[in-house]
């Protein structure tokens, strides 16, 4: 206790680089400059997000459910799409990550101590600046790119990488996937071996043992991968931007063109504080479901 | 006890080394039904890797494991009708207790009030009834051991598997939970074979106890037998007290030793050149007696019950124990009977000709009363 004071320096550095610019966010969500130069209170970035024209809402890449469209403004059904996107990512980081991370953690209690080949590979590309890491996503699978050219050369027809759902999935999938993996990794190489035996010997399978034992274990860090990679799906606009020919609209890169083109920083701000918040409630909502919230990493 | 019933398991020449080290060898006994056997030995002899390959999470590198006969390694642990209780616990801390409790249950499909019934009652019987809804993270090593043991027997198994289950409890809770296990292993037919390094332990609650060192099985019987027989100067300081001398039999129920010739119940044997033990609690102390085995008293430590004395004579030190005080200082003779010698072969264990043994098996023996109640593997 009587170091509390070594606690300051983060104080004041929360202060800084985290309090400060959400309360500058926050100020201009709220104001908008007059025309004579001062700043007055507002409701307008608000209400520019409810307003604005209508469009069919797209679930999914279809408009048309049952032959029924909804039209919804602009700014709502570009803040669904990217929820959707996000939330497909991340399960399919999920789907893809579990079993790597499983995979993974298995090696390691066979060969005790030493680095992993594999999780080296499977981390590097962390290391690495995540621009340069899309640009060549984006070499691979451009029409005339990589991937396209070995297709033609074996005669198949050429598909379609990017500027797309599918595109965007996969870049943010690729993306993501260690962090995804590694919070799973980790907490599976942990699971201690006598409790696999003690299931076992209290009779159950394989299959059991890890529906029973080994998946309730590694839900910490199924919860905390989740969160690291659903909360960047959500909000990246590097990814959109990079892989959508700048035709692809997420709630990310429309924040970002609302600040650096159109200069709107009132309704920049305004987006940027509602997907804030929806983004804490949503890992809110996630970390109360888990027991204690051992191990997780995860606040809130 | 158990004699002659059918064996239910059997060991039958197992070894296993880890790399380089052999930590079993030739390793073959029976377990017969509803027997309680203990395997005792010091610490790292091989006890729970004995229990791992009865168990199943281990496969020897030769030899066989019999259920009924018919071979077990091929059985994989899930299939085996026998439960474990861990000497490290291995409870599921995802799981509150009543779970844990119930884990085996609920993997046969029982249904949901003969569940609610049974846990309720295996927690009874290791007395932590209204335990049900704690996480096993707030228990106490002893609560969590007790634990671990109503995980295993709740799902009644013909065989269990005992590893120093009573390892972390105090002794009052020990003494108590030895008279429970031994009192439900009768009750329910169940075949125990336990471990432990408490020679105590194992004579007052087996039918059989197996003594292992560094591998090897050195003697297998009941109780009364390794006590009142060992077959070699391990066994005989591993089990209980005692004074173990180098001695030599010319002929049948003579014996010398420590300098002086003694008149025994045994025949010679094929080697003029034994071990005798005599146990501090069958030697008398006396006055002292022209030519009888006289010496001073150097120590005198209360026990409880009775003294244990350190009597030094000619060189070498004897334990008595008695219930009369004798004072540091005092003159004394060793008085003893024929009965109360007993002989053994020569073996790699023997003591020198002052009593001491080598100084590896002295080790080994301190070593596991040092390591009591520390539950590493
Ligand atoms: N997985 C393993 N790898 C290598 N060596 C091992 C392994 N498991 C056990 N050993 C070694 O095998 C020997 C026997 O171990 P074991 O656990 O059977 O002893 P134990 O009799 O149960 O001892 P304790 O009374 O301390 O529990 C020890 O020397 C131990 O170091
Ligand atoms: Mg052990």
């Amino acid at each position: 206790m009587r170091l509390r004071w070594l606690a300051y320096p983060y104080v004041l550095w929360t202060v800084v680089f985290t309090v400060a610019p959400l309360l500058l966010v926050a100020w201009f969500a709220f104001t908008a400059v007059q025309p004579d130069g001062s700043s007055a209170f507002t409701l307008d970035g608000f209400r520019s997000i409810v307003a604005g024209d209508r469009v069919p809402l797209d679930l999914l890449g279809l408009q048309e459910v049952f032959g029924l469209t909804v039209g919804v403004p602009l700014y709502v059904n570009v803040f669904v799409k990217s929820l959707q996107i996000a939330l497909l990512s991340t399960l399919a980081c999920l789907l893809f990550g579990y079993p790597a991370a499983y995979l993974l953690a298995r090696r390691r209690a066979r060969q005790r101590g030493g680095t992993d080949l594999l999780l080296l590979l499977f981390v590097i590309p962390m290391w690495m600046n995540a621009l340069l890491r899309t640009y060549a996503w984006l070499a691979l699978l451009e029409p005339n790119g990589i991937v396209n050219t070995v297709l033609a050369a074996v005669g198949l027809p050429k598909g379609q990488f990017l500027y797309n759902d599918f595109g965007i999935g996969l870049g943010m999938v690729y993306n993501y996937l260690p962090f995804m993996v590694l919070p799973i990794y980790s907490v599976l190489v942990k699971v201690d071996r006598s409790l696999v035996e003690a299931a076992e010997d209290l009779g159950a399978d394989r299959r059991r043992v890890f529906t029973r034992v080994v998946l309730p274990l590694s839900m910490p860090g199924v919860m905390s991968g989740v969160n690291m990679v659903f909360m960047p799906a959500m909000t990246t606009f590097l990814i959109p931007n990079l892989l959508g020919g700048g035709r692809y609209m997420l709630i990310g890169n429309v924040i970002e063109r609302q600040y650096m083109i159109a200069r709107d920083w009132t309704t920049a701000s305004a987006l940027s504080i509602v997907l804030l918040v929806f983004v804490l409630a949503s890992m809110r909502f996630m970390t109360r479901y888990e027991k204690g919230n051992e191990g997780g990493g995860v606040l809130l | 006890m158990a004699e002659g019933t059918r064996p239910i398991l059997e060991l039958v020449g197992v070894n296993k080394s880890y790399g380089d080290t052999q930590v079993l060898t030739d390793i073959s006994f029976p377990i017969r039904s509803n027997e309680f056997i203990t395997l005792l030995g010091p610490s790292g002899c091989g006890k729970t890797t004995t229990l791992r390959i009865l168990a199943g999470f281990e496969r020897p590198d030769s030899g066989d494991v019999l259920f009924e006969g018919a071979s077990l390694l091929d059985v994989p642990p899930f299939k085996r009708r026998l439960n474990t209780v861990f000497q490290r616990y291995a409870l599921f801390p995802h799981l509150d207790v009543f779970e844990n409790v119930a884990f085996g249950l609920r993997l046969r499909k029982t249904p949901e009030a003969e569940v609610k019934a049974r846990v309720a009652a295996a927690l009874k019987t290791v007395d932590l009834d209204g335990y049900g809804k704690r996480w096993v993270d707030q228990l106490s090593g002893g609560q969590m051991q007790r634990v671990a043991i109503a995980r295993a027997i709740v799902n009644g198994p013909e065989i269990l598997l005992l590893d120093e289950p009573l390892g972390a409890l105090d002794l009052k809770m020990r003494k108590e939970m030895q008279i429970e296990l031994k009192d439900m292993q009768k009750r329910l037919g169940i075949t125990f074979v336990y471990v432990t390094h408490d020679q105590e332990e194992a004579l007052t609650m087996s039918d059989t106890v197996v003594v292992m060192r560094e591998g090897v099985i050195q003697q297998v019987g009941s109780p009364t037998d390794v006590y009142n027989e060992p077959r070699n100067a391990f066994v005989a300081d591993f089990i209980g007290e005692s004074n173990i001398l180098p001695a030599r039999m010319e002929k049948d129920f003579e014996i010398a030793f420590a300098g002086h010739r003694f008149a025994c119940v045994d025949r010679r044997r094929a080697e003029a050149d034994v071990d005798v033990v005599v146990r501090p609690e069958d030697i008398v102390l006396a006055p002292p007696v022209e030519g009888g085995l006289n010496g001073v008293v150097t120590s005198v430590v209360f026990k409880g019950v009775h003294y244990e004395m350190i009597v030094e004579c000619d060189g070498t030190e004897w334990m008595v124990h008695s219930t009369d005080q004798a004072a540091e200082g005092d003159r004394a003779a060793l008085v003893f009977g024929p009965e109360d010698i007993h002989v053994m072969d020569r073996s790699p264990f023997s003591p020198d000709a002052h009593g001491i043994l080598p100084a590896d098996l002295a080790g080994r023996a301190a070593r596991a009363s040092a390591d009591e109640g520390d539950p590493d593997r």
